[in-house]
């Protein structure tokens, strides 16, 4: 009897689950199925859901206008490159705010953090000149610095949140042992904190790979990520919802795909201090 | 009990990210601080002159300021409420047993993941269109006239599309905070005849004060700068509608090139950002014990 | 052994060297409107004609593109070689010295054969600064089916009494057919383009002599009523956010009975690829209002080189190439006569072919002869450009007003207040900017 309501219980609540997990995933689903549709059928009305001649002729017509490959490469070497680059400053900076506190540490991270509260735009035109007379405009390495510099206080402040859970103990018997603040970083606290750095990691790629104002900015041709391969498919001339799906598509998926696989290690560090 | 040798090696360490975020931070602003007192025109070079407050007097009385103002808040504030209440009822929700949870947590993340640009230009489009749309069409199924969401209701369907890019991650650092929750202080509550209302109330939502508190920080953080959303679904209108302070300095040194009135702009637009941060730290500071 | 290793490597080296040194790429910053689309497909041909020259395509969104350009021309970013831009860019850029004069276009390029409005505007000093890809006015393009259903005959230069009353007997709503489809979006070169040149039909003018705003003038309120109140009655739902695209997408699926836009719009809404109403179109000239001025406007997207840019002479060969006339015949031996870049050159239009496959050239030849960018409205105005205003400070203007139009056609606001709102906006940045003392 007891078995039977319990059971109940779980299928009224996997119907309702499903329900709210198929509508926040909708418009994905609805985006790639258009993809496949042609440019009659992606508008037709009523709309069909499945029951539409299957084509591939967007992703052909896509890849024709623009280097895909391209774009995607300058994707995953702008945003792994900054995000690395990021960790490289913010390992020691997180490692003296959970390990040293002084009296400023706190306001040093909040500070840090409203870095990232100044609109873009309004600095845009004074980066742009900086970036012309050093030569950065239209390369990768401009767009690493700049989304290094964009994410690196949400990067420290991840780590310090993940650090802190550690036991300063271990890293002072390390100390005691005769190690180097070198060794000491390199050997004993990295090692426990790897879930906190692939989480920071796996969330700062996010990050990095749909950052669209700078990205979009401060490239031309040579350096452009995949979004600026999708701001040449916003609104062309005519029929063109099959065509932008196609094109979204291959802009998300390679991320949309990361998330899925490492997503077990996104959550595990992504508590930014809030679990105790 | 940090010795003098740790003291100078914590500075050391700090250092390389002070130094960048200080040059980050300092450089352009001066710059634009700079540029805020000048005519300066990016489309008529040679003819900047230093116009003292000039531009800043233009900024704050534009009729456009004041509601540009109001809307940051109504985005941020609508969008906050719609992601941490529904991220809470989520989180409950995925925390429950039923079949196929590690699917249903996969599709409940996946908007996450997805480009700002991509999520606008397929809300618009692809399913708020009033003619074209998946909206249009269903509602016409059902007999009614199509909602115009982006010229009817367009803060709302803005509010809606940055809530569902955001509820994802609202979910899971809300969910994660659940799952640590001690289960026999709640099994005890229940026994004790506490109902399901007071069990949330006075044990769950306690617990997840903290997980608020930082869902409400780091996204306060992405939506004072909502700029992709705006540009491309409605370019701040109808009117001024869905302007807001970050598309209004997009919209003078961008789409005028009046640097000089952008970068007044943006000078406010900092200041407020620092009011705002200068808000949430004491929030946080009680909630957060840093 | 070794040796000969080392030399065939330096060799191999020099020459890579060598093939560098003489190779040129061009980056070519252009929108992602169809006809562009469409040169990028056929650069091959340039590139086979010169090997020695390899092109980097950047395509974005009009606005974007815009945007970009500006910037980087403004700061001398020097990122681009090939700029597409309009006809309201290139007089101001071309008084800023920004762009290089086009003198090495060639002996076979004849320069005269292009369309003296559109020439005319990208002339200093008879010097060409940009060469014109393709040119549009603007026309009524209408459903040939559904006016003769409903007992109606588009006169072939209709006026807007006429408009309306048609668009509002062939509004049927319940069929998902509307009388009308415009631009509603908000934006100088949106809706603004298509205002401003129906403003200019019914006597308006941006600014008098003394670039005083003249929103609170009597023809001013008389488009903005007539407008509005057409669109309330027989116009789409969401006009508001509808753009050219927007209601192209409305016009090919047959939602549209008239649709009042680009000439150039024409060879879309014929070509069966994409249009379910290909079959259907009929074509008219632009309405007026009895005034001697009808609802033309004059835009040409144009092709220019920063004057910056040291890759000059391989920047004008592709110039000279992309907007010669054997490109038009490459693209109709490719794609055929219709679906060739209009509006540039006279002796298409000369061309039995070419009138033969596009219906449409005839009236697209006349609109464009009847926009006068020097005397763009009945009365006089300080300013060249039909359905913009030739000074830097426009675009903040137009799309200031551009918004209050759209909240009021999203039925925020009245006209009233609309115009209100757009006088005190527009007397504002003149103010500022310095031309109303």
């Amino acid at each position: 009897m007891a078995r039977a309501a319990t059971n109940r219980r779980k299928l009224v609540l996997t119907l309702l689950a499903w329900t709210v997990g198929i509508a926040m995933f909708f418009p994905i689903l609805w985006t790639a199925l258009t993809s496949f549709k042609t440019e009659a059928e992606a508008i037709a009305s009523p709309p069909s859901f499945l029951a539409f001649h299957w084509t591939l002729e967007n992703y052909a017509e896509v890849q024709a206008r623009s280097d895909y490959f391209l774009h995607f490469m300058n994707s995953v070497v702008i945003s792994l490159g900054s995000t690395l680059a990021g960790l490289l400053v913010a390992v020691p900076a997180a490692w003296s705010m959970a390990f040293v506190p002084g009296r400023r540490t706190r306001d040093v991270l909040m500070w840090m953090l409203s870095t990232k509260m100044l609109p873009p735009v309004g600095v845009l035109i004074p980066i742009y000149l900086l970036f012309r007379d050093s030569g950065l405009l239209d390369s990768r390495i401009g767009l690493i610095i700049v989304l290094t510099l964009i994410n690196l206080p949400i990067i420290v402040w991840m780590l310090f949140t993940y650090f802190r859970e550690i036991p300063g103990e271990i890293l002072e018997a390390a100390r005691m042992d005769g190690a180097g603040l070198r060794e000491e970083i390199l050997f004993v606290l990295l090692p426990m904190a790897v879930p906190g750095i692939a989480s920071t990691l796996l969330l700062n790629v996010i990050l990095a790979w749909n950052e669209a104002f700078w990205t979009l900015n401060l490239s031309a041709s040579q350096s452009a990520p995949l979004t600026a391969f999708i701001a040449s498919y916003s609104s062309p001339e005519g029929l063109f919802y099959a065509k932008l799906s196609a094109a979204s598509t291959m802009a998300v998926a390679p991320i949309l795909i990361l998330g899925w696989f490492s997503q077990k290690q996104l959550v595990r560090g992504l508590t930014f201090g809030a679990v105790k | 009990m940090a010795t003098a040798h740790s003291r100078a090696a914590a500075r050391l360490t700090m250092a390389p990210a002070v130094v960048l975020l200080l040059g980050w931070m300092l450089i352009p602003l001066a710059m634009t601080l700079y540029f805020s007192f000048l005519r300066y025109n990016l489309l008529m070079p040679g003819t900047e002159e230093w116009i003292g407050t000039l531009n800043y007097q233009y900024f704050l009385t534009d009729p456009a300021f004041f509601t540009a103002l109001g809307n940051t808040l109504a985005l941020v504030g609508g969008v906050l409420a719609l992601t941490v209440c529904g991220g809470i009822g989520l989180a409950l929700l995925l925390d429950q047993p039923f079949w196929g949870r590690g699917i249903v947590r996969l599709l409940v993340i996946a908007p996450f993941f997805v480009m700002p640009t991509v999520s606008a230009l397929v809300w618009k489009n692809m399913l708020m269109n009033p003619v074209n749309g998946l909206f249009a069409a269903v509602a016409r199924g059902l007999g009614l006239q199509p909602f115009d969401f982006l010229s009817e209701a367009p803060l709302s369907s803005i509010v809606l599309i940055v809530t569902w890019q955001w509820l994802p991650f609202a979910t899971l650092i809300l969910l994660t905070a659940l799952q640590s929750l001690d289960r026999e202080r709640l099994e005890a509550a229940e026994m004790d005849g506490a109902g399901a209302v007071d069990r949330f109330v006075h044990i769950i939502l306690p617990h997840l004060a903290r997980a608020m508190t930082v869902v409400t920080l780091i996204q306060t953080i992405f939506l004072l700068s909502v700029f992709a959303e705006i540009l491309v679904t409605t370019n701040g209108g109808p009117g001024n509608a869905t302007t807001n302070i970050t598309y209004l300095v997009y919209s003078l040194s961008l789409l005028q090139f009046d640097v000089g009135g952008g970068s007044a702009g943006g000078i406010v637009a900092v200041v407020l950002a620092n009011i705002v941060a200068v808000f949430l730290m004491r929030m946080i500071g009680r909630n957060l014990d840093l | 052994m070794k040796t000969r290793v080392l030399s065939l490597t330096g060799a191999a080296v020099a020459a890579f060297l060598g093939a560098s040194a003489q190779a040129e790429t061009l980056s070519i910053a252009t929108v992602n409107n169809g006809d562009m689309i469409r040169m990028q497909k056929l650069a091959d041909h340039f590139t086979k004609a010169h090997p020695d020259i390899t092109l980097n395509w950047v395509t974005l969104e009009e606005n974007v593109l815009r945007q970009r350009v500006t910037t980087d021309i403004a700061t001398k970013g020097g990122q681009y070689d090939i700029l597409t831009i309009g006809t309201y860019e290139v007089p101001i850029w071309t008084k800023q010295k920004w762009l290089m004069p086009l003198d090495k276009l060639g002996a076979g390029y004849d320069a005269d054969d292009l369309l003296p409005s559109i020439r005319n505007g990208l002339t200093a000093g008879g010097t060409l600064y940009a060469a014109p890809f393709y040119g549009e006015s603007s026309m009524v393009m209408y459903r040939k089916d559904l006016f003769e259903k409903a007992g109606l005959t588009m006169p072939e230069a209709p006026s807007w009494a006429f408009v309306a009353d048609a668009a509002r007997k062939l509004t049927d709503k319940s069929k998902e057919v509307y009388g009308i489809c415009l631009r509603g979006k908000a934006g100088w070169g949106e809706n603004m383009a298509f205002i401003s040149a129906m403003a200019n039909s019914y006597g308006a003018r941006w600014f008098d002599m003394a670039w005083k705003p003249q929103f609170n003038t009597d023809p001013w309120k008389q488009t903005l009523t007539t407008y509005l109140g057409l669109m309330k009655d027989a116009g789409p739902p969401g006009a508001s956010s509808n753009g050219f695209n927007e209601n192209l997408a409305l016009f090919q699926t047959g939602k549209c009975a008239m649709w009042i836009d680009a000439t150039v719009a024409a060879s879309f809404v014929s070509n069966p690829a994409q249009s379910k109403v290909a079959d259907k179109v009929g074509y008219a000239l632009a309405p007026d209002n009895g005034l001697g001025k009808r609802a033309n406007w004059l835009w040409a997207w144009n092709l220019a080189i920063p004057a910056s840019s040291k890759k000059g002479d391989a920047a004008q060969s592709f110039i000279a190439w992309a907007t010669s006339k054997e490109y038009l015949e490459l693209v109709a031996k490719e794609e055929g006569w219709a679906n060739v870049p209009p509006g540039t050159r006279s002796s298409l239009y000369a061309n039995p072919d070419y009138q033969k496959a596009a219906p449409f050239a005839d009236l697209t030849l006349k609109s464009i002869q009847a926009a006068d960018p020097l005397k763009p409205t009945v009365q006089e105005v300080p300013y060249t450009g039909v359905q913009f205003v030739a000074i830097p400070e426009f675009q903040g203007i137009g799309t200031g007003v551009g918004q209050a139009f759209s909240a009021a056609l999203a039925g925020q606001v009245s006209a009233d207040q609309a115009l209100q709102n757009a006088q005190a906006l527009a007397t504002r940045e003149m103010t500022k900017a310095g031309y109303i003392k």
